[in-house]
């Protein structure tokens, strides 16, 4: 698409980049079909090629965006469904991160709008702040009735259930392989999921042990950005992103070295594999950034490259696989989760409209409750309709967006291939298998 | 492109009308901020563009009556619009006209399995229909490349066709019944729910179908479901030559074949494609031949042995036939999003459409190398060669002073060659603002008059979508033809039959 943005914008390398984006879409419409926002909406405007035009507009007008371009921008879920289907391969995931930042930038939010994404970033980012702001929900759940909007769907993900202690995992060690050592890997240990969930980095680290993997929790490795990112703070999200690639890089340069960078949350995945280009412009880490990048995987394309041990129990129950966003848009894997499920005994069964979001992306359920809710309506149809035993999934979004209603356990990936191949049965599921 | 001015005086009451609208169909769904507006700006060709009046997204057939009623008193054009994949310029909006969006109308109203008819709103997308047919076996045969998103209701308008329209046809063939609102607000019903209800009455359906939404917005259609054919299996087959593969489209038809699909992709389509593809082809490979065989399995064999005789007999260098369903589906995508795909090699391009007699195929192929030459754009070629409908796809870059008149310029000479071959400017995608201005090429006076007069006695104000397929306006105030008026006749004394 034409577009004529001033040579003045495009000294800014970022927005040069979103113009040659901008020139890659053809209009065609085809990612209409895939966006989660236009199912519901059915507005151009709620559309990936809608956005893509109000960028276009916003750059070549310069100045501060207006308000309905901001509102538009801001109901992207982000899932990059569009992106994985686009026929003329328009890079949609960095024309709206760095349309983000502009907005950032040149935007001035109300003030209780600003102060929400500003507390968002702050909490999710950091575990023991993360955990006292839940006990706080806590206490504050049962007035949710009064509240509505971002508020009201904060104190509606607060858990129930008391939240597990922190797990010892999470602090900075080593895991030694069983057996012989065969590979050397260092374990992004999170910040949401430590808090919400320790059972899967738990898992993870049993998994990988048995399998002969010898894991670093690195010192100084922490958030991986994603929550600031998303909100266009790179300002915010930058000095995360160092100090993970500092503390992995010190790994892999030890005496003992690192093949690669496992992450088990393909939200927190998807922003680490893109490290490398989020720093591309800078000097002192451009290089250190791709390399980082370049060494990260998914667990399940860690595993589907050693390749999993026979299962020790042969539970045969079924499962849905829910393939979060991050995981099938953000980082193509597609094949890998369902083939070791499939290999440790499990019957995979897909879920209809398998590309859809469940509307978790990140924080999107809490600054974009009603749209966020209505697809999470119908991905929950949508599992339950396959009439599965146990829902897996490999981000733990999605896990804490739909696990109380779909009416079925809720599990990491990671837990039931742990559990097949000698772990325990993870929580929930003990009354499936005799 | 030269679109009739707008009226100042319409524009000055922009958001009396928002108003107005907003009590038909709810505050959010009428846009009147510039900024929501522009992205409608376009439709899937990007070369027309034009900022609507206001946008309107109304949510069922009584919301459509009041907005159509409002703009009819109101002398207010609108301009219907599915999901925006025109490649005419069909859905291109007006600066003093209404956009009527139909996107929120997407329900599919009944599966009927017995009688094999669906009952489907406007707005629902072409593939959704075939996804609730397949499980009782069913499907939707008209299949436009744009099928993942384009509305079956954007389907009627242009009467689409796609890659199965060879064997099963065009979207005409599979329509039993429908529901459509006039410009005065009033409803009409054509055909009914089951197939034959149309047959007794004078065809309407036929007169709706591809009429660009000149007429009136279709607002609910019952489609023809057939059979999921029992199998199918799609040979490609490279030939070193375009001509080879001309004769050898000419042999397969000649033979008395019908193949579910037989499409042509010419050696830069077929590199855009490449990784859509996944397979390698051999680099003398310059065009390529999509045949799709589809029935019971021992009729496809015997076609398939048939076909590859033939394919022989015209030099074909590689031969392959799809193996699994997967494979086959995978040869389909990658042919129906070879034009998006075209997209990562040139900066933009202009894909046209025009049809030919099958055996002129080399011809005209000859006549676009020898305008490629002339103009200095370089051009692909990926098109329906069973029923000789070209979609020639012209690269060129807007941002060149020029470019984007001598891409017309090249594309309108193609359309005028097509017509002169015997052919006919447009295959599926209508001629909207796109090939307006060569209808007098086609049609004679009288010819074009005739249609006229027929827009005329639906829509006499010329409201509905004006400025598109007539290259002048229709006069229809001149027709002096007998027209009812706040529900008078005109010469009400006059004895009547």
């Amino acid at each position: 698409m034409l577009n004529t943005i001033s040579p003045a914008a495009k000294a800014d390398p970022n927005v040069a980049l979103a113009g040659e984006i901008i020139g890659a879409c053809v209009h065609c419409g085809i990612c209409l079909s895939h966006c989660p926002t236009y199912q519901v909406r059915h507005d151009e405007n709620d559309s990936p090629r809608g956005r893509i035009f109000l960028m276009k507009e916003m750059y070549e007008r310069g100045g501060s965006p207006d308000v309905r371009t901001v509102e538009h921008l801001d109901r992207c879920l982000t899932c990059l469904a569009c992106e994985a289907i686009c026929p003329s391969g328009v890079e949609y995931s960095k024309l709206i991160g760095h349309g983000r930042e502009h907005v950032a930038a040149h935007y001035r939010r109300p003030p209780a709008q600003a102060a929400l994404r500003r507390i968002l970033v702050t909490l999710l980012s950091r575990p023991r702040l993360f955990r006292m702001g839940l006990a706080a929900g806590r206490v504050g759940r049962p007035f949710r009735a009064l509240l509505s909007g971002p508020l009201r769907a904060m104190l509606d993900m607060v858990p129930t259930a008391p939240l597990p202690a922190p797990s010892p995992v999470d602090r900075p060690q080593i895991f030694p392989a069983e057996g012989g050592r065969r590979m050397r890997v260092a374990l992004l240990a999170g910040c949401v999921q430590t808090v919400l969930d320790s059972a899967i980095n738990e898992a993870t680290i049993r998994l990988l042990r048995r399998h002969g993997v010898e894991i670093v929790v690195a010192a100084g490795a922490g958030c991986c950005g994603a929550p600031a990112e998303h909100m266009g703070d790179s300002a915010q999200a930058l000095p995360l992103v160092k100090a993970n690639i500092a503390a992995w890089l010190r790994e892999a340069d030890g005496p003992d070295g690192l093949d690669a960078v496992v992450v088990n949350a393909s939200g927190c995945g998807t922003s680490v594999k893109a490290y490398g280009h989020a720093l591309r412009l800078d000097p002192a880490w451009a290089a250190r950034a791709a390399r980082i990048s370049a060494m990260t995987v998914d667990i399940s394309e860690l595993m589907d490259r050693i390749g999993l041990r026979p299962p020790v129990i042969r539970p045969g129950l079924r499962v849905a696989y829910h393939a979060a966003c991050s995981m099938q848009h953000g980082q193509r894997i597609t094949r890998q989760p369902r083939a070791l499920l499939a290999a440790a005994g499990f019957t995979v069964l897909d879920i209809p409209d398998g590309y859809m979001c469940c509307g978790s992306a990140g924080t999107y359920n809490l600054l974009q409750p009603v749209i966020a809710g209505e697809l999470k309506q119908r991905k929950v149809a949508a599992i339950r309709m396959v009439g599965a035993q146990v829902a897996a999934s490999g981000n733990i979004g999605c896990m804490t967006q739909l696990a109380d209603a779909v009416g079925i356990p809720f599990v990491h990936t990671v837990q039931l291939l742990d559990w097949a191949t000698g772990g325990p049965c993870p929580a929930g599921l003990e009354g499936c298998f005799a | 492109m030269r679109m009739p001015d707008p009226d100042r005086g319409i524009m000055a009451r922009r958001g009396e009308l928002a108003a107005r609208l907003r009590r038909i169909v709810g505050a959010q769904w009428v846009l009147d901020d510039e900024a929501e507006r522009r992205p409608y700006r376009c439709d899937g060709i990007t070369a027309y563009q034009a900022t609507p009046l206001l946008v309107v997204l109304p949510a069922s057939t009584a919301e459509i009556q009041a907005v159509l009623a409002l703009c009819r008193e109101q002398g207010v054009k609108v301009v219907p619009r599915g999901s925006g994949t025109s490649l005419s310029g069909g859905a291109l909006p007006l600066e003093d006209g209404v956009l009527l969006v139909t996107s929120r109308l997407c329900a599919i109203v009944a599966m009927d399995v017995e009688n094999r008819v669906a009952r489907v709103q406007c707005g629902v997308p072409n593939i959704r229909i075939s996804e609730a047919a397949r499980p009782f076996g069913l499907c939707y045969m008209p299949d436009p490349s744009s099928q993942m998103i384009s509305t079956i209701g954007g389907n009627v308008a242009e009467n689409s066709g796609g890659v199965h329209c060879l064997k099963y046809g065009m979207t005409s063939n599979h329509v039993v019944g429908l529901e459509a609102v006039l410009m005065s607000g009033e409803v009409i019903r054509l055909g009914g729910a089951f197939q034959g209800a149309a047959d007794g009455e004078l065809d309407l359906i036929g007169l709706l179908t591809g009429s660009e939404g000149l007429l009136a917005v279709v607002t609910e259609i019952t489609v023809r479901l057939v059979p999921l054919p029992e199998a199918a299996r799609v040979m490609s087959m490279g030939f070193a030559s375009v001509e080879d593969a001309c004769r050898c489209v000419g042999a397969i038809i000649g033979a008395g074949i019908i193949p579910a699909g037989l499409e042509f992709m010419d050696r830069k389509v077929l590199n855009a494609v490449a990784s859509l593809l996944r397979e390698e082809h051999d680099p003398r490979t310059a065009a390529l031949l999509l045949c799709e065989l589809d029935g019971t399995a021992a009729e496809i064999d015997a076609l398939i042995d048939r076909v590859r005789g033939l394919a022989d007999q015209a030099g074909a260098i590689d031969i392959r036939t799809s193996r699994t369903e997967e494979e086959r589906e995978r040869i389909w995508r990658s042919r129906k999003l070879a034009f998006s795909a075209i997209g990562k090699m040139c900066k933009d391009y202009y894909c046209t459409d025009g049809t030919i007699p099958r055996n002129r195929l080399p011809d005209i192929l000859d006549r676009m190398a020898e305008l490629s030459r002339t103009y200095g754009l370089d051009y692909a070629n990926c098109f329906h060669a069973g029923d000789g409908n070209l979609h020639p796809i012209i690269m060129y870059d807007a941002a060149r002073p020029g470019d984007l008149d001598k891409a017309e310029a090249f594309g309108a000479d193609v359309l005028r060659a097509c017509v002169d071959m015997g052919g006919v400017l447009s295959g599926e995608h209508g001629v909207g603002v796109e090939k307006r201005d060569l209808m007098t090429h086609q049609f004679a006076p009288a010819d074009l008059r005739q249609q006229q007069v027929l827009k005329c006695a639906f829509d006499p104000g010329e409201l509905l979508n004006p400025g598109k397929v007539f290259p002048t306006p229709c006069r229809c105030a001149e027709f002096g033809r007998m027209h009812v008026r706040g529900g008078e006749m005109r010469f009400p004394d006059i004895p009547r039959f």
